[in-house]
């Protein structure tokens, strides 16, 4: 029950500060800035547009900013999440807490949940704004919406779990950086292994793979972008033929099944690093 | 388990690499006690306190706090605890720190009204319980630890250095707070390199160097002189050679100086020189201050 204790203390520490206000404050700008740029792109005066050419144009928009999204969550969890643990620790916040009848699991648990709800408390009401504002300025809604919340807040838990994990031993901002580097490259190696399905390379497509399964990242957003994509745009990209395939705005298909176990799996495998770690460090 | 000691530890010893932090410390602190743990900066007090508390944990040895085996949670249920790196969450305010502690410690929710406002009363924050912690001075933040520290009427209170950021008046009421704890019968551990603060509230000391014990006892037992001074008329020449079986014997004018006496032997000394035919006027056994003692042991004088 004391993990509830941490995570709801976590939680009111993130509201509290001042970064999580500036944040939600920059991104409603964002989002308001976005939806008038749509709206402006969507109604070239000089050339009107097909419906079907709008669509196509304002869901690779919507792709981009989804990119901001995905962005902004993974930064925010990864600046949040590190120094929460290891901040407690290096200010002696910590010494006070773990003296008393708490055990490690339950305070990195705490911690863990009370970020987790943190993104979503940020990231739901932000991207849902998002998605309703260009409905109402271009009568268009993504065909997933609700599965496109769910990658971008499952792939800023992903990138969070790290951090947490490496936070239990390295400096916040040691862990923070790390995170975000291996986010980068989990990135890049989505890229990587796009271009190896298209051109038929083995050896970059196993590198994708492996990437898509050492850091699910890549994945979810990969998934994000599915969620975003009318049909008639996977149909038109496909028909292009294969060279589109690797761009990291694309994904023909969305995350199987049997993928997403994997990074549940994964999550609770990091979590379970993090307790272990944390467990056996001296405060 | 009602009947253990407060604490006890055998052998407990932590290594930080080549660093020894404590070494073999082994100890029994009685329930009801004060018991202060005195030692120079840098001599393991610290390092003792957190693997009482499973903070850390040790090299080799053993402990318990209040019958469970340290390290374990159980043993922390009973215990309140004072770090000497004192920091609490900037963005709470004092009475929200302590309703955290509270649901920490467990304790009952219809009580926490009552648990707060008292250790904000305790400790001189009556005032200030809507502040946030992060506009407090040093004073003010140590103050709210102990408030942190006696909540849910703990049995044992570990006490890391309590005073350190605390003005003089402020070290006072934490003198008196101790004293009242002390009537309560809780225990207190408390660690200090405030000789007067020791001296003036611990039943029971034990002073620690370089991570080892090379003291331990009631203030009386620690501070017993092996020097008494005696006004003596009447004693014949010789019998000085019949009192050195007593200590090495100094005899100036009417005083007489023994040294290296069993204290509790004093008074068979004074039969003795009665025994002579001198008459006795006054006997003045002669007690160390903690601080000779302190650095005496410490090798610095």
């Amino acid at each position: 029950m004391l993990t509830l204790t941490i995570a709801r203390l976590t939680v009111i520490e993130m509201l509290r500060r001042r970064l999580f206000l500036v944040l939600i404050g920059l991104t409603l700008l964002v989002v308001l800035l976005t939806t008038w740029g749509i709206a402006q792109v969507a109604s070239t005066p000089s050339r009107p547009m097909s419906r079907v050419e709008q669509i196509a144009v304002v869901s690779q928009l919507l792709i981009m900013v989804g990119f901001m999204f995905s962005f902004t969550v993974a930064f925010s969890a990864v600046f949040a999440g590190a120094p929460s643990l290891s901040g407690d620790v290096e200010s002696g916040t910590a010494l006070a807490i773990l003296a008393r009848p708490i055990s490690r699991a339950e305070f990195v648990l705490g911690k863990w949940l009370g970020v987790v709800i943190t993104i979503i408390v940020y990231s739901l009401p932000t991207t849902a704004l998002q998605l309703f504002l260009v409905d109402r300025v271009v009568q268009y809604v993504p065909p997933h919406p609700l599965e496109f919340l769910f990658f971008i807040v499952a792939e800023g838990v992903v990138i969070l779990t790290l951090a947490i994990a490496i936070s239990t031993r390295l400096a916040g901002m040691v862990g923070g950086v790390v995170a975000l580097i291996l986010w980068g490259v989990a990135w890049i190696g989505g890229i990587v292994g796009g271009v190896g399905l298209a051109f038929g390379n083995t050896t970059a497509t196993h590198v994708g793979t492996a990437t898509r399964l050492l850091l699910p990242t890549d994945g979810m957003w990969r998934g994000a972008v599915w969620a975003l994509e009318p049909a008639s745009v996977i149909a038109a990209i496909r028909a292009a033929g294969s060279g589109a395939a690797d761009s990291p705005f694309f994904a023909a298909e969305p995350p199987d099944p049997l993928y997403l176990a994997w990074t549940f799996g994964w999550i609770a495998a990091f979590l379970a690093i993090a307790i272990w770690s944390f467990d056996r460090r001296e405060i | 388990m009602i009947g253990s000691p407060a604490i006890s530890t055998r052998d407990l010893a932590k290594r930080y690499g080549a660093i020894q932090a404590l070494a073999g410390l082994t100890m029994t602190i009685p329930r009801g006690a004060v018991f202060g743990f005195l030692g120079p900066n840098g001599a393991g007090k610290t390092t003792a306190v957190k693997l009482l508390l499973g903070l850390a944990r040790p090299s080799a040895g053993e402990g318990e706090l209040l019958g469970q085996p340290i390290g374990e949670r159980s043993s922390r249920r009973r215990v309140g605890y004072l770090p000497e790196l004192f920091r609490y969450q900037p963005w709470l305010n004092a009475r929200e720190v302590l309703a955290l502690h509270c649901e920490l410690a467990g304790i009952d929710r219809s009580a926490w009204p009552r648990e707060i406002e008292d250790a904000l009363a305790v400790v001189g924050l009556a005032d200030r319980g809507s502040t946030r912690v992060g506009g407090f001075s040093k004073g003010m933040q140590q103050r709210l630890g102990l408030g942190v520290a006696l909540l849910g009427d703990p049995e044992l209170v570990l006490l890391d250095e309590p005073t350190s950021a605390l003005d003089p008046v402020g070290r006072h009421d934490v003198r008196e707070i101790i004293r009242a704890l002390r009537e309560r019968g809780m225990t207190v551990f408390l660690n200090s390199h405030l000789l007067s603060e020791v001296e003036q509230v611990c039943d029971r000391v034990a002073i620690v160097d370089q991570g080892r014990v090379v003291a331990e006892g009631t203030l009386a037992e620690l501070l017993r002189g092996d020097t008494v001074r005696l006004r003596v008329t009447d004693l014949p020449r010789d019998a000085s050679l019949a009192l050195a079986a007593f200590g090495a014997v100094d005899a100036e004018d009417e005083w007489l100086t023994v040294r290296g006496i069993d204290v509790d032997r004093i008074p068979e000394l004074v039969a003795a020189i009665v025994g002579q035919g001198g008459r006795v006027h006054a006997v003045e056994p002669r007690h160390e201050s903690l601080e000779d003692r302190f650095l005496r042991l410490l090798g610095g004088a």
